[in-house]
């Protein structure tokens, strides 16, 4: 279920701006739409996302139902120390991913 | 000198209307061509492309065993990008002992249920989606190039007498819009020539996977006719036909529609 594609530099120069992207796989279920037995189908949504270098938090976001299935995030973030950035999804019915991958500044 | 310059600039011009007097050009077109760039840009970035995120799935499919055989697809066909390149390329395909041909997702269900001795996957199922996007994606880039099998020509012929056929209660054909009417508009959307480039496609209307079975179940439904169950032959007919109209194409495989 954790399928997750994350693309960020390997190696970064100190100060520099690099662009931090990640696609996730999510049904993204609003909660308003009926399904064939004309019940509602229970939101099933990623409500938070949120991005941490070396456990300082430089990103974070919150999604709402309108956001199409699938959601790709990308941002920019100051490269400042080598280390792991840990990105980390949650929502409803208990969802909980994390990622991780390393950077090298230089 | 001037007209020199002026020999030079029209150049390119003739070049141009010789090659439309021969005939020779390509006219063609992929879904991809008459996307917007956005979407395009989408498709080429392999992180933006949810496709993806089902060939990753495969991946993991691929070497996982399954069934009472116990056995991974990997087992027989190796690393898919050497031992499966080219394959979505030529299907559909007669199958070795068999008289029918099945298309790709009916090949992976033979080696379900007949290799693994498992239980056949659902159509449109997640697993079947993931690993047919997995073995369409190593021949992504590779020319469509339908198998020169005798046997497939009464099928073949099916398929095209399907696709010129007006049915349903709009009484249209395939034909009708994707060869008399391809590049012009139906509400807001454009008419693609309808290729079978891109399958399994991730198309944004969906906000998933679906296969070329879905997609034309769409445009069965689309003109009032009552669509086929996901089993039936005609199906892989109409897909027989429709790879043979696209032949040398390039495969687009995994990729995105809107």
């Amino acid at each position: 279920m954790a399928n997750a594609l994350i693309s960020a530099p390997k190696t970064a120069k100190r100060g520099e701006a690099i662009e931090i992207k990640a696609l996730i796989q999510h049904p993204m279920e609003t909660g308003f739409r009926p399904g064939t037995n004309g019940q509602i189908i229970p939101r099933n949504i990623i409500e938070h996302f949120s991005a941490s270098w070396n456990g300082e938090e430089i990103f974070r976001m919150t999604f709402s139902p309108a956001i199409a299935a699938n959601p790709f995030v990308s941002f920019f973030t100051v490269a400042r120390d080598s280390g792991t950035v840990v990105l980390r999804w949650t929502g409803d019915q208990d969802f909980r991913v994390e990622e991780s991958v390393a950077i090298v500044v230089t | 000198m001037r007209r020199w310059h002026l020999a030079l600039m029209l150049a390119p011009v003739f070049a141009a209307s010789l090659a439309l007097a021969q005939g020779g050009i390509d006219k063609r077109r992929s879904g991809y061509d008459d996307m917007s760039p956005a979407l395009r840009q989408m498709e080429d970035d392999e992180t933006s492309n949810p496709a993806l995120l089902f060939v990753q799935a495969g991946a993991a499919l691929w070497t996982q065993p399954a069934g009472r055989a116990d056995k991974s697809c990997a087992d027989c066909h190796g690393a898919v990008d050497t031992g499966m390149k080219g394959v979505a390329a030529r299907y559909p395909a007669i199958p070795n002992g068999a008289v029918k041909p099945v298309d790709l997702d009916g090949r992976i269900e033979l080696c379900r249920t007949t290799q693994q001795q498992g239980a056949p996957l659902a159509p449109e199922s997640a697993d079947l989606l993931a690993l047919s996007a997995y073995v369409t994606y190593a021949s992504r880039g590779l020319p469509i190039s339908p198998p020169a099998d005798p046997r497939l020509k009464p099928f073949r012929t099916e398929g095209e007498v399907m696709f010129k056929r007006r049915e349903g209660q709009l009484n249209l054909s395939c034909a009708n819009c994707h060869d008399d009417n391809a590049g012009k508009k139906l509400g807001g959307s454009l008419i693609p020539q309808g290729h079978p480039t891109a399958y399994p496609v991730y198309r944004l209307e969906w906000q998933t996977l679906g296969s070329l079975k879905r997609r034309l179940r769409n445009c069965i439904i689309g003109v009032r006719a009552e669509a086929y169950p996901y089993d039936a032959p005609q199906y892989v007919a109409l897909e027989l036909y429709l790879m043979e109209r696209a032949k040398g194409m390039k495969l687009e495989g995994a990729s995105i529609r809107p």
